[in-house]
């Protein structure tokens, strides 16, 4: 049961969201921007920093539902699993191997990032802006996991919740323009 | 030096979003709505808790910035500051911000690590839904910045001075995005 009275028919962030719509706008935002806005790093690979660090903070609700977003971008479901186990191991880049780890340093601390883990992904080509990223997109999600298991909101088991909630964050993250009755139990 | 080629001699997180003002501009505009917008909670017991948050993330920059921030804000009561980064539990504050100040070290650890106890006895001491939620949700935005301005080792600067013009800019001003 969540600490607080949220809409019973929106678990996890979304009820938070609707809960206080005045921060939940630059929150939005910037996830959107973040996340889905134009970027050298593909909606899939920014997902894949989400799913991991949400996975490091034990977020089950963030973890389930950016694994789901990561796997609907990819069309697949092997690399989400690898990056949680051994990034070393993940079909993914050399370069989004150095800035997975990048992320999963953030998740600890901001001072566990390394001179070495940044050199490293310099070297795999990584730009200022895109090592940039990677650790905001790190730091709101250490935002996002706090915010969601710190009120206890609910996490759903059933696992078509997430496949909805997967496609419609691929296309996006602002507020749906006619809110979220229609997702009320008939 | 911070691991991006930010703009030089420009300290902390103003340094991050004038490199990136497409996401700094939200960054403002959340924490201005968080700390300055209507909230059960003063401004000053805000920035107190952004501050002690901060230092729980040995985040050295957020900690003195909004420190200096609450101090200018609690105005004659300022020593409250330093006495709730020492040791809130014995500071000379009411048992509501106390409780409150306990649920966000927890968040500041992990969300998970709120216990029904915890918010039951911030309510015991009079705290209400918004208070928990501001609460949870400053400590966790903090948690961000932490990251974001440490994780990209942006410039802490030392001498105490340029934190108290900080404070006082923030008092004043409140987040205004840097140009």
């Amino acid at each position: 049961m969540p600490y607080i009275p949220l809409e019973e028919h929106l678990p996890g962030i979304t009820g938070l969201l609707e809960y206080r719509k005045d921060t939940a706008e630059p929150i939005r935002e910037l996830t959107q921007f973040l996340l889905r806005g134009p970027s050298t790093l593909t909606a899939a690979e920014r997902e894949l920093i989400a799913t991991i660090v949400s996975f490091g903070n034990e977020c089950r609700f963030c973890t389930a539902a950016h694994t789901a977003a990561a796997d609907v971008l990819l069309g697949e479901c092997e690399t989400t699993g690898k990056i949680k186990t051994n990034i070393s191991t993940a079909p993914v880049s050399a370069k989004m191997k150095a800035l997975l780890t990048i992320a999963s340093q953030v998740q600890k601390s901001g001072k566990a990032v390394t001179n070495e883990s940044i050199e490293q992904a310099k070297a795999a080509g990584a730009t200022d802006i895109e090592i940039h990223d990677t650790v905001l997109i790190a730091a709101l999600f250490c935002l996002y996991n706090r915010y969601v298991d710190g009120l206890s909101t609910v996490t759903p088991t059933d696992p078509n919740f997430y496949k909805g909630l997967a496609e419609r964050i691929s296309k996006g993250y602002q507020r749906l323009p006619h809110g979220y009755d229609h997702l009320k139990k008939k | 030096m911070a691991h991006i080629k930010v703009p030089e001699g420009v300290p902390g997180i103003r340094s991050l979003v004038m490199f990136r003002p497409e996401s700094g501009q939200h960054l403002y505009a959340l924490v201005q709505v968080l700390l300055r917008d209507e909230s059960p909670l003063t401004e000053a017991e805000r920035e107190l808790i952004a501050a002690y948050v901060s230092s729980r993330n040995e985040c050295m920059f957020c900690m003195s910035s909004h420190a200096a921030a609450a101090r200018y804000l609690f105005k004659d009561k300022k020593q409250v500051v330093d006495f709730v980064l020492d040791d809130y539990k014995s500071a000379p504050i009411s048992d509501k911000l106390k409780a409150l100040l306990n649920v966000a070290g927890k968040v500041q650890k992990n969300g998970k690590e709120v216990l029904p106890d915890d918010v039951a006895k911030a309510r015991k001491h009079g705290a209400n839904d918004r208070e928990i939620h501001d609460t949870v949700l400053i400590s966790a935005t903090f948690s961000m910045f932490n990251r974001y301005v440490d994780g990209l080792a942006s410039l802490t600067p030392t001498d105490p001075k340029a934190y108290e013009e900080m404070g006082v800019r923030l008092g004043e001003k409140g987040y205004v995005l840097p140009k």
